[in-house]
């Protein structure tokens, strides 16, 4: 099966970045109602505006591999980079899985997210990848950093056509 | 069990009569449908019964003086009467709903109405202090409806625990099931442990206390002979597409004189008694709850369906399903990775299985048992709170209908031996 590539059972059995840690300055909670799977993730950032540092981004997922694998990836592709990079990471994987299978996915931009090229030719699946990259923005969101600023399309909230509703419940810490 | 269950032959004569069954899946696969608990497959006679009631007589029921609309009501209460037939009830205890939640939310809805109504009847009124009284494997359709009827009455709610087996745990319903309690919604068969529910037990400790009794009947109407009367509940719900009927229709059955004191739901045309400008009076039951132009072509159709389903015999049905559901048992048996949740034996229990691989997530589960054609559900089945109770996330799901084959349990149980060695799982 061409859905599950190597990296991305490597991720679901050993997710980089897991686990919660201090500090945070947002804690959200995602859920895909459709199956009860659950991510609740943490971010850390440092600075204002899209230059901002993402600092940290810890996670406790119940889920499925596709879901596990793509907050792994997640962690590893934003850690250390700018919000700015990490939204254009985030809008670069939800094209990709968005796409059907037109868009294979941009390897300089998404690292090891293209391994999740396979999943959008399964719809149903799509919402199990972007749990994690939905709390990872949902967060941001709630971080107090304020990423509507800067020269990019400041356009990384749900897109109608995003087959997504997640029941979320967030806090700032 | 003394009805046989289906021949070969019946079986695949059986298979002719559902078009869908003949296609493929997933590059050139036989489609092995296991999913007939979250919808079933339209038998061809009721959709050549829906296509000839739009070709040939469609028009407004119940009202109108020309032919058509003569017709089209004859089909329309024909269709009211063999699903009546089917459930064991009287032709005007028959109401069509859209689906089996909207069935459910009618009569939570008359109690709420009835309280805002001042409504004389008493079983029907509900306040603080009064309970209402679920199961802990009810599918959400039968627990969210009581959960707000609580939440707007201020009465409590309260449920049935569920045993390690997948069984309803029935020692302290004598302290569960008492005065206070007015109303005691439970479901047949649970959708997601196939556990087949004492239900005349539970009438009849009901009846003892004075509460009303309301079936989600959504599982067993498809599997088991269904008799409302017999059963000794009050009120019942189930759904078109669950019985090889079409989306779109559901049913409730209630007792006459029960359905008699309960106010509207819905309100609006073709309910109505007299209409002043003042107020409103309504109509008897079962036209009281069928406000606006109902869902007639898919009445029809799920009127088709049951007798197809009679012409079956509901017995066999049962029958055939004892059989694939013991061998699938046996095979999950087989494989000590997998887990049944729910009865591992066939003891009151029909054939809707529920499974977890360790180690591995039901998503992938299914998606590998997709891979291979067989089509299962994965999730929690709408039973989220049962799903808690079981320490589960999600479990994978079979179910059968009358069409399915010990084949296809066959090719479930081989594909499912995929699963380990594409997630590097241990056996």
């Amino acid at each position: 099966m061409d859905l599950y590539q190597e990296l991305i059972l490597e991720h679901s059995k050993r997710p980089h970045h897991a686990g919660l840690r201090e500090p945070y300055d947002a804690e959200v909670h995602h859920v895909n109602p459709t199956c009860g799977d659950e991510v609740t993730l943490r971010v850390h950032v440092e600075g204002t505006g899209r230059d901002a540092v993402v600092r940290d981004v810890s996670y406790d997922t119940l889920g499925c591999s596709i879901s596990t694998a793509s907050t792994s990836v997640l962690a590893d592709e934003v850690i250390g980079h700018t919000v700015d990079e990490a939204l254009r990471t985030h809008e670069a994987m939800r094209s990709m899985l968005t796409s059907r299978g037109t868009d294979p996915g941009d390897e300089e931009q998404i690292g090891d997210g293209v391994a999740f090229a396979g999943v959008a030719k399964y719809p149903a699946r799509v919402k199990c990848a972007l749990l994690g990259w939905m709390a990872f923005t949902d967060a941001l969101n709630r971080s107090g950093v304020d990423n509507s600023t800067g020269a990019t399309d400041p356009t990384t909230d749900l897109s109608p056509e995003t087959p997504l509703s997640p029941a979320t419940q967030g806090e700032t810490a | 069990m003394t009805a046989a269950p289906f021949s070969a032959g019946e079986s695949a004569r059986i298979r002719a009569d559902f078009p869908i069954l003949s296609r493929t899946v997933r590059d050139g696969k036989p489609l092995v449908y296991l999913d007939s608990g979250a919808t079933s497959h339209r038998v061809a006679r009721a959709l050549d019964a829906e296509r000839s009631y739009a070709e040939e007589v469609n028009a407004a029921v119940h009202r109108g003086a020309h032919q058509l609309s003569e017709e089209a009501t004859d089909r329309y209460e024909a269709a009211r009467a063999a699903i009546a037939g089917f459930a064991g009830g009287r032709d005007d205890e028959v109401v069509f709903t859209k689906n089996a939640t909207e069935s459910l939310n009618l009569v939570a809805y008359a109690f709420s109405n009835s309280v805002a109504g001042q409504a004389k009847d008493p079983r029907l009124g509900l306040r603080e202090g009064d309970e209402v009284l679920v199961t802990e494997m009810e599918h959400h359709a039968n627990l969210v409806p009581w959960q707000e009827l609580c939440r707007r009455t201020g009465a409590t709610l309260r449920w049935v625990p569920v045993t390690d087996e997948g069984r309803l745990d029935l020692t302290d319903l004598g302290s569960l099931l008492t005065e206070r309690t007015k109303v005691f919604a439970f479901t047949h068969v649970s959708n997601v442990l196939g556990t087949v529910n004492p239900v005349r037990e539970l009438t009849a400790a009901a009846k003892a206390v004075g509460a009303l009794t309301v079936l989600d009947a959504c599982q067993s109407a498809p599997h088991l002979p269904l008799d409302v009367g017999d059963l000794g509940v009050d009120l019942a719900a189930f759904s078109g597409h669950k019985m090889f009927g079409p989306t779109g229709v559901g049913v409730l059955w209630g007792r006459y004189e029960l359905l008699e004191q309960m106010p509207p739901f819905i309100t609006g045309g073709s309910m109505i008694e007299t209409v002043r400008m003042e107020g409103s009076t309504y109509a008897a039951p079962p036209q009281r709850f069928e406000a606006g132009s109902p869902n007639v072509m898919q009445a029809v159709g799920l009127g088709a369906a049951v007798e197809y389903l009679e012409e079956l015999g509901m017995d066999r049905v049962a029958a055939h399903d004892h059989v694939l559901t013991e061998a699938l048992l046996d095979g999950l048996a087989q494989r000590p990775w997998i887990r049944v949740v729910g009865p591992t034996d066939t003891t009151d229990r029909v054939g809707a299985v529920s499974f977890v691989v360790d180690g591995v997530h039901a998503h992938d589960v299914g998606q590998v048992l997709d891979d291979q054609g067989v089509a299962v559900r994965v999730g929690h089945h709408c039973a989220w709170p049962l799903h808690r109770r079981f320490r589960v996330t999600a479990t994978a799901r079979a179910s059968f209908a009358a069409y399915n084959t010990l084949d296809e349990v066959a090719v479930l149980l081989g594909a499912l031996d995929r699963v380990p060695s594409v997630f590097g799982v241990a056996v």
